[in-house]
């Protein structure tokens, strides 16, 4: 059903694209037709795979990266109480600053290959897990931890046997935050600053008029942002089948 | 399991904030025997409770007692605790969650996993070890802390209204295995039933006024658990009714 749905909104917005190109006669630079996209998409199609795959690379390692760093900042605060009043504006500063301005900072300070990307990444995507997870391990229900009080557990048990799996699924819903986000965040790094990816691949096609390339590459990235999101939506609910759902 | 041991506690305090809930309030539980504590809510008995196990509280609270043991070992590692919600780790099965003390002190064996297995037998759910907690009704899910609460093999035992969230029928069949496991402990056990009470107890106290004190016991003679058809203990309960009700009147 849900699939049904996904393809006939899909080709109606195709059918609306295509009918205003013809009905306003837009050129192909300001506007091309989903034909004409298509076709960019078949002709570039080697192009555009080999330039995806700096993206996926890019996208995953920061994905990868950024969750560690923020779960261990959140299990962290937890675990040191004094910490997190040192810890928690620090890391509300580091949201305030705009990725964008400081992206071009990171390309000179990590150059152009692929570790600004990643960086990037890791800075826009660690606070909402961090954030999330640590809500999360601060919400455990204080009867559970009584329980454990009185059958004599150690903090670290308590944690690792109660606190962290009660924490799951709010850090899971860090986690999506952050799986959307990461595409973003190396296209931002790839704007900024080099000489592979999608988002080098858009800019160079938008420098030269090729937008029905530009639109390909998009729709490619919006693909591939998708499939992400999803198998890491399927993971989580996998692993966290207890978490109650409408 | 180590022999159940009477407890005294001496000069209880507490006080929230501005608010003293008890002062100087003394209480025996004697050894192996169910002592029932009664009494209007929010007037501090699961305080009691909670200052009996030595749990943790906020920086509001100010309490402390004195309690003495009749074989002058201290309580801490002898005590096991069944609450009014099941407290089931949703993510565990029904023998994992009854295995949680031991999972939690890393002391799980092969021999303490039969055990489980055969008190889960004996609370009814065989057919359940490696359900999911929400696959389970309230009544299953509050048998599975019981024997959790069993498994930990404790002298004492704490039970804070453990049945209240349970329809009649089931506390009535829960009421009465769990007599029958909890022969030999020393248990407090926090209730608002009075038919519990009766049906439970081998005495009963009634904790009421402001700041709370605690009443006489009463003595109950014979074994529980006790009959419902027993003439004995519906009079009895018309007279615990009465008493709980001036209680209540009371502590306002």
């Amino acid at each position: 059903m849900i699939f049904l749905r996904g393809i006939i909104i899909t080709l109606s917005f195709l059918l609306v694209w295509q009918l205003s190109v013809i009905i306003f006669q837009l050129p192909a630079y300001i506007l091309p037709s989903p034909i004409q996209v298509f076709a960019a998409l078949y002709t570039n199609v080697n192009l555009i795979a080999q330039e995806s795959l700096s993206t996926i690379l890019e996208t995953l390692i920061g994905l990868f990266l950024g969750t560690l760093l923020g779960s261990s900042l959140a299990l962290m605060m937890t675990f040191f109480r004094p910490l997190k009043s040192w810890l928690l504006p620090l890391l509300i500063v580091s949201q305030a600053l705009p990725t964008f301005a400081i992206a071009p900072l990171l390309v000179i300070w990590f150059g152009y290959g692929i570790a600004s990307k990643i960086v990037t990444i890791m800075l826009m995507l660690f606070f909402p897990v961090a954030s999330a997870f640590f809500d999360g391990l601060r919400r455990t229900d204080s009867n559970w931890l009584d329980l454990a009080n009185i059958m004599g557990a150690s903090t670290w048990r308590t944690l690792w046997c109660i606190r962290i799996p009660a924490a799951l699924p709010h850090f899971a819903s860090g986690l999506r935050v952050a799986t959307a986000t990461a595409p973003i965040g190396a296209i931002i790094g790839e704007w900024v600053g080099a000489s592979h990816g999608l988002g080098f691949l858009m800019l160079n096609a938008n420098a030269r008029m090729q937008i029905d390339l530009m639109f390909a590459t998009l729709i490619v990235l919006v693909f591939l942002s998708l499939v992400l999101y999803f198998s890491i939506d399927k993971l989580l609910k996998y692993f966290i089948y207890w978490q109650k759902e409408n | 399991m180590m022999h159940a041991p009477a407890i005294t506690i001496k000069n209880a305090y507490l006080r929230y904030k501005n608010h003293l809930l008890f002062d100087q309030l003394n209480c025996y539980l004697p050894a192996s025997k169910t002592t029932c504590l009664l009494g209007p809510s929010g007037i501090g008995k699961t305080s009691l409770l909670r200052l009996l196990a030595n749990l943790p509280v906020d920086t509001k609270t100010q309490q402390a007692a004195e309690i003495i043991t009749s074989d002058g070992l201290p309580l801490t590692h002898r005590i096991s605790y069944l609450a009014q919600t099941d407290l089931l780790l949703p993510w565990l099965t029904c023998l994992e969650n009854t295995l949680l003390g031991y999972r939690l002190r890393k002391q799980q064996s092969h021999t303490i996993r039969q055990q489980a297995e055969l008190l889960l037998n004996k609370v009814g759910l065989s057919k359940a070890f490696n359900k999911y907690p929400h696959e389970l009704s309230g009544g299953m899910r509050q048998r599975v802390a019981l024997a959790r609460t069993l498994l930990e093999d404790k002298p004492i035992l704490l039970m804070d209204e453990p049945f209240s969230a349970l329809d009649t029928i089931t506390r009535l069949q829960l009421q009465e295995l769990t007599a029958t496991l909890i022969k030999n402990k020393t248990v407090l056990l926090i209730t608002h039933d009075p038919l519990e009470a009766l049906r439970l107890g081998h005495q009963i106290i009634i904790m009421a006024g402001q700041p709370a004190k605690l009443s006489e016991p009463s003595l109950l003679n014979n074994k529980p658990p006790r009959d419902l058809t027993d003439p004995f203990l519906l009079q009895q309960q018309g007279i615990l009714l009465q008493q709980l009700t001036h209680a209540n009147e009371k502590s306002l």
